[in-house]
């Protein structure tokens, strides 16, 4: 049985422009102890999702449906209580920017603390050495010491080993980790990635990666989600989906990802923007910014159907295998010749 | 921490000095004789005004009479005696300042009671029926003048109600024996109810808006909602992340109002005729008695520095990330 269970998830925005429907029938699974990326362009719906699943968006403005199913209960309509006792317990979320996540005004050692009393009937003594154990499994120097300063005393990239000891702290079977990496610099993003694929290692938790970068997603994840505004567009293994990409907005991703090998005078990149999820376009939503456009994709919206070749590689285009292969052929080879 | 303390303590007396000297001049700068308002005015027979000059030491220049006024403040500890009455000021501040401080720090308990229950409900529940509410009160709080609310309050409770006092005030610890005045603490309260509302109510609707504000965006910063993702609930999320943040602006604007009307709360105290600071610097300034108003700024500008400096230490305290080095 998956660990999490997500079918046909829809969450929309109350706007005074009208609503939004910032996730539109999102399914997947996420097994124990595996890692599911989740990719796409700011706007998508990737984060939104996992605010979702979590309980995290604002009940005001905000109308959810489906199903996330959590060890044999629905989150969506769990009680808060219910909820509360799963979040930073059973699981947890690191989030893009470190540099506001942590409150300014508490020591990290006390926002561990609380993260750890918070779900454990534990003296201080006890949550204070938990947090001092994992500062020294992330990696922080001089832990003793450093475990009473305040979040302004750490860099960027402490303060996301600092979010990731919290959001470890309790041993949880999820970790959603919003964009972790996106907010730091290149190296300190290298560390951070290895930091996490270390402790998946040793703490056994599935996680969910949330990233732009498919570079990212390529290091870390077994199973990755195509996004595109609000739909899943392409879903597969990690090792499918590099080398058979099936849906033109994959294609695109990959052909504007930046190569060391090409001496290419500007990054290729996708035209157009993401459509307004207030008016989404009619038919496939890719199809004003797709090169392969046919008559179909403007009236009919395809369905997230199974590939030919692989039952479990699920895409959404009208486009025939053939030229799919073709295409995805012709990619891998463009950038091989380009390596070459 | 030691180096920031003596630095702000110097350009605290710094700008005492200048503070203290701007009033002297500014005083001189009118046209209008103190010597000859001590005498009688217009009748002042040439006797009185010369033994009047000499005394009042108006015969002197200006520099003279503040370096003879900074000498009685240091080496006396004395604020002087007033041109009109000769009475000692150390005393009659004390005694204006008692009445001055039990307003402004009763009308300050009340402000922030009103401020911080009604600014945090109104920005955890927006646009609600009680926010609407509270956003006509600030509307009306920020316009209605104090003279006026104070008219209206001592007529309706005090006049048709009957139920408080019109004016006066009643000493805490007792008024003096067969004056006949009501005096102890209850009737202190009694008496101070109408000019505490009075005077709360415009900081109360500043600080309302400005408490929903800071909360409001708080409650969007990041950290909150790590907070919830720890699984805090909205209680220690509120509490203990929230309020602590959205606070720190409040508290400088605190300290620096309560500085700012320990030097009299000019309207609050004439309407209801409290012997204050407020309407004792307006009977001075009548009577173009230097030595009081001189007094009265020594008072309020030492009570705005020092809240100043409470607020940079208390600030310190609340914001690690204010380096006082």
């Amino acid at each position: 049985m998956a660990l999490l269970e997500v079918k046909d998830l829809r969450t929309s925005f109350k706007t005074e422009d009208g609503i939004v429907k910032a996730v539109d029938g999102v399914s997947f699974s996420v097994e124990k102890g595996q890692t599911l990326g989740i990719v796409g362009e700011s706007g998508c719906g990737k984060s939104v999702t996992c605010l979702t699943i979590m309980g995290l968006n604002s009940k005001r403005n905000t109308v959810s449906s489906g199903e996330a199913m959590w060890k044999g209960k629905n989150l969506l309509t769990a009680k808060q209580r219910e909820l509360r006792e799963i979040r930073g317990d059973e699981m947890s979320m690191i989030f893009q920017d470190p540099m506001t996540s942590l409150n300014p005004v508490h020591t990290i050692g006390r926002q561990l603390v609380e993260a750890v009393q918070l779900h454990r009937d534990v003296t201080n003594r006890v949550a204070r050495a938990r947090a001092l154990e994992l500062l020294k499994a992330v990696g922080i120097p001089k832990a003793e010491q450093r475990i009473d300063d305040y979040p302004h005393q750490f860099s960027g990239g402490m303060r996301q080993r600092v979010m990731i000891a919290m959001a470890l702290i309790n041993d949880p079977d999820l970790l959603i980790a919003d964009e972790p990496t996106t907010a730091l610099d290149v190296t300190t993003q290298a560390q951070i990635l290895s930091l996490m694929k270390r402790l998946q290692q040793d703490f056994g938790s599935a996680i969910i990666i949330i990233t732009h970068d498919l570079g990212v997603v390529a290091e870390t994840a077994d199973d990755v989600l195509v996004m595109y505004a609000a739909k899943v567009v392409e879903q597969a293994n990690v090792n499918d989906l590099f080398n058979r990409p099936q849906h033109p907005y994959t294609w695109g991703l990959m052909g504007s990802l930046p190569r060391l090998e090409a001496d290419l005078e500007r990054l290729v990149q996708i035209p157009g923007q993401p459509p307004s999820l207030l008016r989404p376009p009619r038919g496939c939503r890719f199809h004003p910014r797709c090169p392969y456009v046919m008559n179909i994709c403007r009236e009919t919206e395809p369905e997230l159907d199974p590939s030919q070749r692989d039952p479990a590689h699920l895409q959404r285009c009208h486009l025939d295998e053939e030229t799919k292969e073709r295409e995805a052929e012709k990619l891998l080879h463009t950038t091989l010749a380009e390596a070459g | 921490m030691f180096r920031y303390l003596v630095r702000r303590l110097l350009w605290a007396l710094l700008l005492f000095l200048i503070i203290t000297f701007v009033t002297f001049v500014i005083f001189f700068m009118a046209p209008q004789d103190p010597a000859r308002a001590q005498c009688g005015g217009d009748q002042a027979s040439r006797a009185c005004l010369e033994l009047a000059t000499e005394k009042l030491g108006l015969d002197k220049p200006i520099y003279i009479q503040y370096k003879n006024f900074l000498e009685t403040l240091v080496v006396d500890h004395s604020l002087g005696y007033s041109y009109a009455t000769r009475a000692s000021l150390n005393e009659a501040i004390m005694e204006d300042a008692r009445v001055t401080a039990s307003l402004v720090i009763g009308g300050a308990v009340l402000w922030m009671l009103i401020a911080l229950s009604v600014g945090v409900y109104s920005a955890l529940r927006p646009r609600s029926l009680i926010d609407r509410a509270a956003m006509v009160f600030v509307l009306v709080g920020v316009s209605a003048h104090p003279v006026w609310i104070g008219l209206i309050f001592s007529y309706v409770f005090g006049v048709k109600l009957g139920i408080t006092p019109i004016a006066n005030y009643a000493n805490f610890f007792g008024a003096p024996e067969d004056s006949g005045l009501p005096g102890g603490p209850w009737q202190w309260f009694y008496h101070m109810i109408l000019p505490w509302a009075t005077f709360a109510i415009l900081f109360a609707a500043l600080y309302v808006r400005m408490i929903r504000a800071n909360v409001m965006e708080t409650l969007n910063e990041d950290f909150v909602r790590t907070a919830r993702a720890k699984g805090a609930p909205e209680r220690r999320v509120l509490f203990s992340h929230v309020l602590r943040n959205a606070m720190l602006p409040v508290v400088t604007m605190l300290g620096m109002d309560i500085g700012v009307a320990l030097g009299g709360a000019i309207f609050t105290e004439t309407v209801y005729q409290l012997p204050g600071l407020g309407r004792e610097a307006v009977v001075a300034i009548n009577a173009q008695d230097l030595a009081t108003l001189q007094a009265i700024v020594v008072f309020s500008t030492i009570a705005i520095l020092f809240f100043n400096l409470v607020v940079d230490l208390l600030y310190a305290w609340i914001d690690p990330r204010i380096r006082l080095s």
